[in-house]
């Protein structure tokens, strides 16, 4: 069956606009991202992408994971890319023209490109399909997603789900200590500050 | 049924590539995890197309840890950045190169 019978048997016209949107605004994100030469341009083609993915997700009725794409990526980690770009002051043009490894950028399209072209073919050799039906539970219809999704997390993947509680304690505490400058607290008043050479921040290091 | 689930997945293992491409070209640090993102999100459309054409809830499940795993991620590594800008004023890979051997 080619491709156009498949779609003109199948797909209504609003879901190929749809479809076609979202992949227009997730390719020109993405190559918006590693093109644009200011961090803070690609960041804001990164958003562009985000809500792209959030567009698909919604016409393959996963309303709440666009809703928690929305919110967590767009709002709240492009958020910490752009406070990290504009407190480090990295926020200028780079340079593009000098090339430190030569020929790198060649080698690297060429290798990206057999990737996706070996993905695609290992895909359609499979009939992009994969896996047995209905393991976990029946994806609900649209106004039970939410009702089906934490189902599933909270029966199925409970373990997963409290690991993350852990996980996202343990980020917060190793961002806390990574980004602490040393010497601005009362802690290190017990380090050896008073002898000769000490530096506190070589001291960090070795933490 | 709607669009066919192989047109996601080759949309999918597209911004895949563009992600690593990016990976690889880019020399900003902050764009590299741009990258890894990008990345991440191709794997996300992938699980939620799979969630739909099987009919498994299981899929959509695995995109919500992904984005927690992601959230932590770019935590510790903008910590990481942060630290390493404070020592060496510099948000390039290149320059980072005191283990070379």
């Amino acid at each position: 069956m080619s491709t156009i019978s498949l779609l003109a048997s199948s797909a209504t016209l609003p879901d190929l606009f749809v479809f076609i949107a979202g992949a227009l605004m997730i390719v020109g994100g993405a190559v918006g991202v590693i093109v644009m030469r200011n961090p803070v341009h690609s960041a804001l083609s990164l958003i562009l992408t985000l809500f792209g993915i959030a567009v698909l997700f919604i016409e393959q009725q996963a309303n709440f994971l666009a809703a928690v794409q929305v919110i967590v990526y767009a709002g709240a980690i492009v958020v910490l890319f752009l406070f990290v770009i504009m407190f480090l002051g990295v926020d200028r043009n780079e340079e593009f023209s000098h090339e430190p490894l030569a020929g790198q950028r060649i080698l690297a399209v060429l290798l990206v490109l057999i990737v996706v072209a070996s993905i695609i073919a290992l895909g359609s050799e499979a009939h992009w399909t994969g896996g047995a039906h209905h393991v976990v539970g029946p994806t609900a219809g649209p106004y039970d997603n939410i009702n089906a999704l934490g189902r599933a997390i909270f029966t199925t993947y409970l373990f997963a789900f409290e690991a993350t509680a852990a996980l996202l304690i343990i980020a917060v505490v190793g961002a806390v200590v990574l980004a602490r400058r040393s010497g601005s607290t009362t802690s290190d008043e017990a380090l050896p500050t008073g002898e000769p050479g000490f530096d506190p921040e070589t001291e960090e290091v070795d933490r | 049924m709607s669009i066919p689930s192989s047109w996601y997945l080759v949309l999918s293992a597209v911004l895949f590539g563009i992600g690593a491409l990016g990976l690889l070209v880019r020399r900003n640090v902050l764009v590299m995890f741009m990258c890894i993102e990008l990345m991440l999100n191709a794997a996300n459309l992938t699980f939620v197309t799979f969630s739909r054409t099987l009919g498994d809830i299981g899929g959509q499940a695995d995109v919500f840890f992904v984005l927690v795993v992601a959230a932590a991620e770019v935590v510790v590594g903008l910590g990481i950045v942060v630290a390493i800008f404070r020592r060496r004023s510099t948000a390039v890979v290149d320059d980072l190169s005191s283990m070379k051997g």
